[in-house]
């Protein structure tokens, strides 16, 4: 099993990059399959790619944007030597060591694993989606706000990125309502003073978007009283969507140990799964706190996990 | 700006696509667009591989909005493929080398 590599590491965001930098600096030569190109958050550099601003990774007093920090991140992964492949895993077997990962035809193996797939944002779930997708419905805030000048839209959403979303977007839009489910925000306190500071934002407590309209482009949304369950148009031109995500895991499904919500379980305090010599971390094994600078946090701690459960497997 | 790629602007636009001998890809981007920055070296490659067979050229939204309205472009990176001067194929969102091919394979010679 010679040709074995060392570690394979699946994902490339915080947590995936800082694996790869903290293994190939053990001199383990990772390989990083590091995803597909698209414009929604499940791409090479994960949810980071599709964000303005970042104010709260430590290190950069005046903020960085989120691309340059990955970009950053994956510069320095490639300085210690990590070897890249820009494309998506489409099947794992861990069933054996060494473990094996298939790009469509081709085989990858590896004696260990780090599994940073992280998680991609959740969509309405309305018929109309797919074909306004790109038309006045967007995943990417940053892509898209810039052709929504001087007109009214909608952010669905109550978290921390819904606010951080509908707040950029008022450089350009005349008028964004925030719509929330409940009758609370779920984002951060300094995030929805941000929100009710702002005279662009007008928020529609607990209010759902059942349907929206428009043959090729979209021309309003319905909104439902999640109380009173009573309906009523929304006249929006675009709508972006800030639910929540869901982790990037239907590749280990059957095979890596999950819960129901799909992220995989970890053991506590460590990046152990249940397989040995598969390790995860980042927002595919964190429901909790999803940030950054945790999914940093957790790769180095899959890294030195790794590192340690290989030297003692070659003892 | 990648050898083989034409940049196009309002006033270039119309008479470029008109008279290309092949059929023509205009990436709609602009330079705050992260997925548009990470699709350009596959358009780069693409230019120089399928060089007599489909020629690629990139519109800057921010400066050539005009025509980024006249085709209902809400979304970047959009690539509108033209042949003959007539719109042939819309792709919304980025997309990785291999996908992207599929989805031109109509405008390119068969591979096999």
């Amino acid at each position: 099993m010679s040709t074995a590599r060392n570690v394979i590491i699946i994902g490339s965001g915080p947590a995936g990059l800082t694996a790869a930098i903290y293994t190939a600096r053990a001199s383990l030569a990772p390989l990083v399959i590091e995803g597909e190109l698209s414009s929604t958050s499940d791409q090479p550099g994960g949810q980071l790619m599709l964000t303005t601003e970042v104010e709260n990774f430590p290190g950069f007093p005046t903020g960085i944007m989120g691309p340059e920090l990955m970009t950053n991140f994956r510069d320095q992964a490639e300085r210690f030597g990590t070897e890249f492949i820009t494309d998506k895993v489409t099947r794992v077997d861990f069933s054996a060591r060494p473990f094996r990962v298939w790009i469509r035809d081709t085989e990858y193996t590896a004696n260990s694993i780090i599994v940073s797939t992280g998680a991609q944002s959740l969509m309405l779930g309305l018929p109309e989606e797919e074909s306004l997708i790109g038309h006045g419905l967007s995943t990417c805030a940053t892509c898209d706000g810039f052709f929504f000048r001087n007109q009214e839209i909608a952010v669905v959403g109550g978290g921390d990125s819904a606010i951080e979303e509908a707040t950029f977007l008022t450089k350009f839009a005349s008028k964004v309502y925030l719509v929330v489910r409940r009758d609370a925000f779920r984002a951060s306190r300094i995030m929805q003073d941000r929100a009710l500071a702002n005279e662009k934002i007008e928020i529609v407590w607990n209010s759902q978007i059942t349907a929206l309209h428009g043959e090729t482009h979209l021309t309003g949304a319905t909104l439902v009283d999640t109380i009173t369950k009573e309906s009523r148009p929304l006249d929006v031109t675009g709508v972006f969507v800030a639910i929540g995500h869901r982790p990037n895991t239907d590749l280990f499904k059957g095979i890596l140990h999950m819960e129901d919500s799909g992220y995989l379980i970890t053991k506590p305090g460590s990046s152990y799964t249940d397989i040995p010599g598969v390790f995860a971390c980042g927002d595919v094994q964190d429901h909790t706190y999803r940030q950054a600078i945790t999914a940093a946090g957790s790769g180095c701690m899959a890294a030195i996990d790794c590192e340690r459960w290989l030297e003692a497997e070659h003892d | 700006m990648a050898e083989g790629i034409v940049t196009l602007t309002s006033a270039t636009f119309d008479e470029v696509v008109q008279s290309s001998s092949t059929p023509i890809l205009v990436d709609f981007w602009a330079e705050w667009c992260a997925p548009c920055k990470a699709i350009a070296p596959v358009l780069a490659d693409i230019a120089v591989e399928q060089v007599g067979h489909l020629a690629i050229a990139k519109l800057n939204v921010d400066d050539h909005g005009d025509i980024a309205q006249r085709f209902g472009v809400m979304s970047i990176p959009t690539l509108l493929v033209f042949d003959k001067g007539e719109l042939q194929k819309t792709l919304v969102g980025a997309l990785g080398k291999g996908r992207l091919l599929q989805e031109l394979s109509e405008f390119l010679p068969s591979s096999h």
